[in-house]
């Protein structure tokens, strides 16, 4: 028994559905009649399913969208124990994963053969379809009426089309009015009236959608109407114009989340780096060890996915600050002025952390599950989407940034770590611990890396060599920046970033790569201390 | 850094010893592949002699990373990149050698250009069929990298730690461009399946026996000229420049030239160490220009000793021995002794193995 037409497309089409959206009401009267209704499908011949259908559709039970989904894209089935009605979520072999119709909530897996489908056939699926947009185009929710909308904008037949023209004058949100107004212009762009083909274009014009874009370009094959030929190809330009404009905008926020990645990744270096002078090759690792905590974190808190992430930042900062102390305790403060020694010994450093993170959990790498709050998307307009993970990273970047550097600027120990950088021998006069202060800096970019290191695991697998694909990169943007410098670090990370992700259409990612790479060897050749050299005397002796 | 001192300017006790290691390897490897039979305990089997062949060409590798780290300062964490590059050069001589006996039997096109659907020959590749000039591409493409690198990272002085994480740049953005397909060195898969050397069969061991000879021969002959060049007036001056910098350049010496040739000197010497290493291992592919492997050469180096030239090659040689041991006995082991020789050695022993023999492990500073 294939239960599932196409690949994992319904899957999302499943998630996406607005079942998450709608509140949950307590117990609904009509529960046993919508049950008792959806029962009767089970023997009820093609042309019974449509009215069983549309009498579902009328009870307003909050789970009718997901069921009648289901049952368009034959994921209705009944037990043949029970006879009880299950939706399918996903099949894995032959076992498939079920849901409850009145709840929707997991009802555990079952056997492909245990269960008997409740078939559809063509016609029926087009009455279901209708039926669905209906409902949810009536639905409470915008963002339900805007994606009904949005799709029913793909398929215009005659009811459709007459849908839209009722639900028209009673919309009331302009976003939504707007795309059924659109909707209504792409099907009067196949009317006889050139006239009305005129004001369709005008109104398209006002769109940014590639489907919009592309049904113009063909009015424009096809039109025999002079001044409609004219206006449509003037409205396909001003359409490319926006999309062209948007997609710049996507590349840049693109670059910009990259760039945010390298930052906060830098960060840590430009004070281990920067502010002591110290190579951290295992800088890395330490950021690894913050993304293992994040794993830790959530396998240790499996119910609370969304809070872990919170959870594992704090978590992943102490992880990876005391085990920067220790490093600094035991190894590094020996080969103080001795940078290329420091760089030697912090890189066995961190082939022992990779190699005790494989003897601990394996040498596979771990998946961190994205909580509910950061996976989807934000959709600006039709050209212009932005993903929330990406957005949450830049935030987080520049909430961290901002936060490392009023600790340097504004309290006691950042005034102690600038005091040490700047002159070490009069800090040292002047009563600081300077022993401590080496410390706690370490600690506290090491820290930032274990912080870095939450981020990187929404973003990739958490892998043993998950620190050594971002190091070098990391070094760039350090050297790029301007050694301890935390500005440089931040201007430098991002445009790097940003210059990658421009590059990235012309040359390919790896291409791009090699590119930023030499430029900024050649960069360096130019200005051999960064963007924003220090200035003074400790940048003589180093 | 090292504080100037003439290690036994006159007498070269330790080279003259590792020289006679090396004239005793290079006699004693064919004695005992060739004359002693096969059921007897001291024959010597193909598989040992490319062990060692292996460990020779690492140990010019080693050589090349001590010259210029431990008599100029300069530390390269990209060397195994001009390694590679001459194991490129001598790839591209062998691909061509295998002509028509390809799994897809074209004459010219190496397979990997027709499983590409390739037409033509890329210019790039036309004389690596002539051995000569393979020879002067061995030599001329490391040679030709550092020239054009070193020139613009020392004219605008470069120096100290961001010279190495430059140079770490370099060869990780070269890796990326050779596991391109379309650079037109083979992609990830690089070359292999090599079937002859001038004409000589790459899997008989009689010719296995040669390329260590040659082998054991290369390196004698780089250790000389380095040695020669550390001992000459040059050498002096390329020590002072270790030591320093600034007061060297005021004194009026071309600081950056020396470095320049010294570098293109060493770039050399790693391409021709890459060379050889390809034939005797059968495989050249990207993961050679991995950063992780240069960082590797500098620790053989500062574990033997660095300047002292036979020191670095002898930590060549014994960091490999532990890790081909370790990493068939023990595999897990192995990540943790590396990771802790880097450590302990920059800890306690400064001055190497060779240091620690010599009763010298003292280090100011």
């Amino acid at each position: 028994m294939k239960f599932l037409p196409s690949g994992g497309q319904w899957v999302w089409t499943l998630l996406l559905a607005p079942w998450i959206l709608f509140p949950i009401q307590a117990q609904p009267p009509t529960d046993a009649a919508f049950l008792s209704t959806l029962g009767e499908l089970r023997e009820a011949s093609y042309s019974e399913k449509e009215t069983i259908a549309e009498r579902l559709s009328k009870t307003g039970h909050p789970s009718v969208r997901a069921v009648l989904t289901g049952f368009m894209e034959d994921r209705l089935c009944f037990r043949n124990s029970d006879r009880k009605v299950f939706l399918v979520k996903s099949n894995e072999g032959d076992s498939l994963n079920l849901a409850d119709p009145l709840t929707l909530k997991d009802a555990g897996f079952a056997s492909a053969d245990s269960l008997t489908k409740i078939g559809t056939n063509n016609g029926l699926r087009h009455v279901l379809r209708t039926t669905i947009a209906h409902f949810a185009l009536s639905s409470p929710d915008v963002s339900v009426r805007m994606e009904a909308v949005r799709e029913m904008q793909q398929s215009l037949d005659e009811p459709t089309v007459a849908l839209l023209r009722e639900r028209s004058g009673v919309e009331t949100n302009p976003g939504v009015k707007n795309e059924i107004a659109t909707g209504l212009a792409l099907a009067s762009l196949d009317g006889s009236d050139p006239n009305a083909r005129l004001e369709a274009v005008a109104t398209l014009g006002k769109s940014v959608s590639q489907v919009v874009r592309n049904r113009l370009a063909l009015l424009l094959e096809n039109e025999s109407d002079a001044k409609v030929r004219r206006a449509a190809a003037a409205a396909v330009a001003t359409i490319d114009q926006w999309r062209t404009f948007y997609s710049a905008i996507e590349t840049l926020f693109f670059g910009l989340s990259l760039g945010s990645v390298l930052v906060l990744i830098a960060i840590g270096l430009a004070i281990t780096f920067g502010v002591m002078g110290v190579i951290n090759m295992a800088h890395g690792e330490l950021m690894m060890l913050g993304a293992y905590t994040t794993y830790a974190v959530q396998t240790a808190m499996p119910g609370h996915i969304g809070l872990s992430v919170l959870v594992a930042i704090p978590a992943a900062f102490l992880v990876s600050g005391s085990t920067g102390v220790l490093l600094e305790r035991t190894i590094i403060r020996f080969l103080y002025g001795r940078p290329l020694e420091t760089l030697l010994a912090t890189f066995g450093v961190s082939l022992f952390l990779q190699q005790s993170v494989r003897s601990i959990f394996s040498a596979l790498n771990r998946s961190v599950v994205t909580p509910e709050w950061m996976s989807g998307s934000l959709r600006l307009n039709d050209a212009l989407t932005i993903t929330y993970n990406r957005l949450y990273i830049v935030i987080f970047t520049l909430l961290v940034f901002s936060l490392i550097l009023a600790v340097l600027k504004r309290t006691r120990i950042g005034l102690d770590i600038r005091a040490v950088s700047q002159n070490r021998a009069m800090a040292k006069a002047m009563g600081i611990r300077t022993e401590w202060v080496d410390a706690m800096t370490f600690g506290l970019g090491s820290g930032i890396a274990g912080v870095a290191g939450v981020a990187l695991s929404q973003l990739t697998n958490v892998g043993p060599n998950l620190g050594q694909s971002y190091i070098i990169d990391s070094f760039m943007v350090v050297v790029f920046g301007g050694v301890g410098n935390l500005w440089g670090s931040l201007i430098g990370g991002m445009s790097m970033g940003v210059l990658n992700k421009l590059l990235e259409p012309y040359a390919g990612a790896v291409l791009a790569k090699i590119f930023v790479l030499v430029a900024l060897i050649l960069f360096i050749q130019a200005r051999p201390r960064g963007l924003f050299p220090q200035a003074g005397r400790a940048a003589e002796d180093k | 850094m090292l504080s100037f001192r003439n290690w036994g300017a006159g007498g070269d006790r330790g080279g003259a010893w590792f020289l006679a290691v090396l004239a005793v390897v290079a006699v004693a490897v064919p004695v005992f592949n060739q004359a002693v039979t096969q059921s007897s305990p001291f024959h010597l089997s193909a598989f040992g002699i490319t062990l060692i062949g292996k460990y020779l060409c690492y140990g010019m590798l080693a050589l090349s990373v001590d010259l210029i780290w431990g008599y100029c300062g300069i530390l390269s964490l990209g060397h195994a990149a001009f390694f590679s590059l001459g194991g490129y050069a001598m790839g591209m001589y062998l691909m061509r050698q295998i002509g028509a006996r390809g799994v897809y039997g074209d004459p010219i096109l190496p397979d990997f250009m027709v499983f590409l659907n390739w037409k033509a020959l890329p210019w790039f590749w036309y004389g690596f069929n002539h051995f000569p000039f393979a020879l002067v591409m061995m030599a001329l493409a490391p040679a030709s990298l550092a020239l054009v690198f070193g020139w613009f990272a020392f004219r605008s002085r470069v120096t100290g730690v961001y010279f190495s994480i430059i140079t770490q740049a370099l060869t990780y953005a070269l890796m990326l461009a050779f596991f391109r397909n379309d650079m037109g060195f083979g992609g990830n898969n690089g070359f292999t399946d090599f079937k002859e050397i001038l004409g000589f069969d790459l899997h008989s061991d009689r010719v296995r026996v040669v390329l260590l000879v040659v082998s054991t021969a290369a390196l004698a002959a780089s250790y000389t000229a380095c040695r020669a060049i550390v001992q000459s007036r040059a050498g002096r001056v390329i020590r002072a420049i270790r030591d320093a910098e600034s007061r060297t350049r005021f004194l009026g010496y071309p600081v950056e030239s020396f470095k320049l040739w010294l570098f293109v000197f060493s770039a050399v010497i790693a391409g021709v160490g890459g060379a050889l290493y390809v034939p005797q291992v059968g495989i050249i592919n990207p993961g050679e220009f991995a950063p992780i492997n240069s960082i590797e050469a500098v620790i053989w180096v500062a574990v033997g000793g660095r300047g002292t030239l036979y020191g670095a090659i002898a930590g060549a040689v014994l960091v490999n021995y532990a890790k081909t041991y370790l990493t068939g006995a023990f595999p897990e082991v192995w990540l943790y002794v590396l990771g802790a020789l880097f450590v302990l050695v920059t800890l306690f022993l400064p001055r190497g193995i060779v240091g620690l023999a010599s009763g010298r492990g003292d280090e100011k500073r």
